[in-house]
């Protein structure tokens, strides 16, 4: 008994840096929110920050399917909200791709080795921001002359 | 499996109280009431959405319709890979909306008209995709799930009006409404997003309207006193590859 | 008659590693260029919105229906009872799990994102052939595998002939299902016919023959294992009779577009007026692929030479290429017949094809993405014939064939 007891606390001595050291690494990652995205002024994330930790994926699969075959956009977890909240931004306001090495989730995915391809198709900057500037749908009744207006403005690629 | 999802969703933002006005509004009434932030409910078979299309109308030298869906869909944000030529690229890039200009071998009448994806009923894309990411929406769309999309191409084979297109390359810039990303395949899908937001046209139809030349009448194929099946008894009208018997969500008159 | 004894393949060590090399550095070439091509994306390859399918699919699409053909032999002697080919049939399995491999392995390299592939065998979509084919595709390769096991362990010959028959029919739903991936696009005046199905079954039966016989005359010839006139005569008049029967189905393929839908325009295309696909047409899939061979395989004296009846083969499965490529991108370079009484003038962007035929060119990665394929093959080949018992010691009529044995006993 005792034996076990010293072999134990043997093992777990020499496993403390190792414990040490992912948990010290756990915090860097978990600390990590864009100082410079929106999220950084928020006091947390749509579900818990534990919950979206280990749920994100799960979350956003599911509304994933909700909108290419309902037609249910924009909801609480869809991952256009991710993009709006998360982006951060460089000195000079423009946003930087959420993809991009060391942004919010290309640094997590980064270490955790797993492919982040959400953004192979999905856009990286906040709508309404940058190359990102589409115009919202407008009321139906207001849309011809909504339309008018806009006629003549670019509404595509903007030009750096 | 899906209506389950549903269910625990509407639950969920019940209970949370997010967004209460629009929650409210959609539990007390039918599913065809899409408010202007979204719908909250699932498409249903109660519309399906099509187009008529009137040649006559439609002007010589006008693309308001093509240049639309080009800033809509955010197909001007592709770009020409470097060392691809034009030639090719006008062939690789993505089109969703293409201005036909035709010319009758008897008569040389010409005939101009815009051709997209026609919404077949039974849509020979939905036949052959092996994945089933080629899928037709409840409300008649047909579009791809580009997350099971596998790349096979083979509903491009099977498409008798080339409306689809394959993305040959990386796609750095895409709005958040119209996603698009290399190895995947896609289409016209009738500004999902816009009717998703309760608004009731296409991009190309409205801007079509705006030039006043009127030549495209979009609406519910299902709604008998609507103004689509108004315009459709009142010209004569007919499918593109008619003897294939799709019965597409897209006709033409004076073709 | 003696016993059929089996040996591994006995070339030198130096050889066979060579082969092995070679092969290896082909297969990785190939790789690479897979893996270019999925970099990039699709357009550094010469394939479009018009073009979709292309090099690639020439290759897999030959390689499939080859490997199917080449389970023939083993058929022949298992269901139809030829004894004589009983010997023959080891080789025959082997090289149809190989070729299918290749093939199939060069289809899902080209899709826009081979990492789905996982996808495709998880999700179905029981209308389309596609679906259909990924079980073809896979209980073929079980079943062959089944088959080589009832051949060679004493233990499985009851089940021989059951597996063989059902293999047999198995090919022949598998060749059936790849013909009608094209031929159920109803979409294409080139397609939309079911005699593409047929056509492919007859088609498979000569390009698999083919590629058997080189692989087996170069195979025994490298460790001077005899391969008697008879037996080569009997493959080589079994090889003819499914020439004959490509032409057979090439014209009625096109009599049938000509009278039966009235595609004449498509038919003017193919057969006169389509530049490289004309050419490759005439030239490629009936002079040199079936008329030459064919004319080398009835000749008295050069049918039974060994290198001419292989030059056939080699010639066969040139036009077995030119066919593929006439019917999987002819037929898509021709355009879209979408407004009959019409010439299409415009048809979206300048380069945007619409109511004018397609180019393409193919691109030096999409072909080295085929080679691979083909030498996964025969690398698969190479190796298993080396470990493994499956060739005949002697091919001799005399050891192969009862009534010449019993002749000269």
């Amino acid at each position: 008994m005792a034996k076990a007891v010293v072999t134990w606390g043997i093992v777990s001595l020499m496993l403390m840096p190792l414990l040490y050291g992912t948990l010290a690494q756990a915090e860097a990652i978990g600390g990590f929110v864009v100082p410079t995205s929106k999220a950084a002024q928020l006091d947390r994330c749509v579900e818990p920050t534990e919950a979206m930790r280990r749920y994100h994926m799960d979350l956003i699969r599911h509304q994933r399917d909700t909108t290419v075959y309902g037609g249910i956009r924009g909801t609480k977890h869809s991952m256009s909200g991710c993009v709006d909240c998360h982006a951060g931004h460089d000195a000079s306001g423009e946003p930087i791709p959420v993809a991009a090495p060391g942004q919010f989730c290309q640094a997590c995915h980064h270490y955790a080795a797993i492919k982040l391809n959400c953004f192979d198709c999905h856009a990286t900057v906040p709508k309404g921001e940058a190359w990102n500037q589409e115009p919202e749908p407008t009321a139906p009744e207001a849309n011809w002359m909504m339309n008018l207006l806009d006629l003549h403005l670019p509404r595509g690629r903007v030009t750096p | 499996m899906k209506q389950d999802h549903d269910t625990i969703d509407q639950g969920r933002r019940a209970l949370l109280g997010a967004a209460a006005v629009g929650a409210a509004a959609t539990v007390g009434f039918s599913s065809t009431i899409v408010s202007a932030e979204g719908r909250k409910t699932p498409v249903t078979a109660e519309h399906r959405w099509g187009m008529l299309i009137d040649t006559s109308k439609c002007a010589d030298g006008c693309t308001a319709c093509v240049d639309a869906c080009e800033l809509e869909n955010g197909l001007n944000l592709q770009e020409r890979p470097h060392g691809l030529s034009q030639q090719k690229w006008d062939d690789q890039r993505s089109t969703w909306i293409r201005k036909v200009r035709l010319q009758d071998n008897l008569s040389g009448q010409i005939t101009q008209l815009p051709l997209m994806c026609q919404h077949c009923e039974k849509p020979p894309c939905v036949d052959v995709c092996p994945t089933g990411a080629s899928f037709k929406r409840a409300d008649g769309i047909v579009m791809v799930d580009r997350h099971i999309c596998i790349g096979c191409r083979y509903c491009m084979m099977a498409c008798p009006y080339k409306a689809r297109s394959f993305i040959h390359e990386p796609v750095e810039h895409k709005f958040t409404r119209a996603p698009r990303g290399k190895g995947c395949v896609e289409s016209c899908n009738l500004c999902a997003h816009r009717l998703d937001h309760g608004e009731n046209n296409t991009a190309c139809a409205e801007a079509c309207a705006q030039t006043g030349h009127q030549a495209i009448t979009f609406g519910d194929l299902n709604h008998a006193n609507g103004k689509l099946r108004q315009a459709l008894k009142a010209t004569k009208n007919r499918q593109i590859r008619e003897d294939l018997k799709l019965n597409t969500g897209v006709r033409y008159a004076g073709l | 008659m003696k016993r059929i004894v089996y040996r591994e393949w006995l070339i030198e060590p130096e050889r066979y590693w060579g082969l092995l090399a070679i092969l290896g550095g082909v297969i990785a070439i190939g790789g690479l260029a897979a893996l270019y091509m999925e970099h990039h994306g699709h357009w550094v390859t010469g394939m479009s919105n018009s073009v979709v399918w292309g090099t690639p699919h020439i290759f897999a699409v030959f390689l499939i229906i080859a490997a199917s053909g080449a389970l023939n032999v083993a058929s022949i002697g298992t269901v139809f009872n030829r004894t004589v080919y009983k010997p023959l049939g080891r080789l025959s399995g082997l090289l149809a799990a190989a070729l299918l491999v290749g093939g199939l392995l060069v289809l899902v390299l080209d899709l826009g994102r081979p990492e789905r592939l996982i996808v495709a065998l998880t999700t179905y979509n029981f209308s389309s052939i596609f679906s259909w084919n990924i079980f073809l595709y896979t209980g073929f390769l079980a079943l062959v595998i089944g088959y080589l096991w009832t051949m060679a362990d004493r233990k499985g010959q009851p089940f021989n002939r059951p597996i063989g028959m059902f293999a047999f029919l198995w090919r022949l739903a598998l060749t059936t299902g790849t013909g009608s991936i094209f031929g159920f696009l109803v979409g294409r005046q080139a397609y939309d016919t079911a005699i593409l199905a047929p056509m492919f079954v007859v088609m498979s039966f000569a390009y698999g023959l083919a590629v058997y016989m080189l692989v087996l005359i170069y195979s025994c010839t490298a460790d001077g294992r005899p391969i008697g006139p008879l037996i080569l005569r009997r493959l080589k008049n079994l090889l003819a009779l499914f020439i004959a029967g490509i032409l057979y189905f090439t014209l009625v393929y096109h009599l049938t577009k000509l009278y039966g839908a009235k595609y004449d325009a498509f038919e003017h295309f193919l057969l006169l007026g389509g530049g490289t696909y004309t050419l490759v047409f005439w030239l490629g899939w009936i002079v040199l692929g079936s008329l030459a061979p064919l004319g080398i395989l009835y000749h008295p004296e050069l049918s039974k030479d060994r290198d001419w009846v292989s030059a056939a083969c080699g010639l066969i499965i040139f036009g077995g290429l030119a066919a593929m490529y006439v019917i999987i991108i002819g037929s898509q370079a021709y355009p879209l017949e979408m407004f009959p009484g019409h010439r299409v003038l415009e048809f979206g962007a300048a380069g945007d094809v619409g109511g004018r035929v397609a180019s393409y060119a193919p691109s030096i990665p999409e072909l080295l993405l085929g080679l691979g394929g083909t030498a996964v093959a025969l690398f698969i080949t190479a190796v298993g014939i080396r470990v493994l018992q499956f060739l005949p010691e002697s091919l001799a009529d005399r050891d192969v064939d009862p009534h010449i044995a019993a002749k000269s006993a």
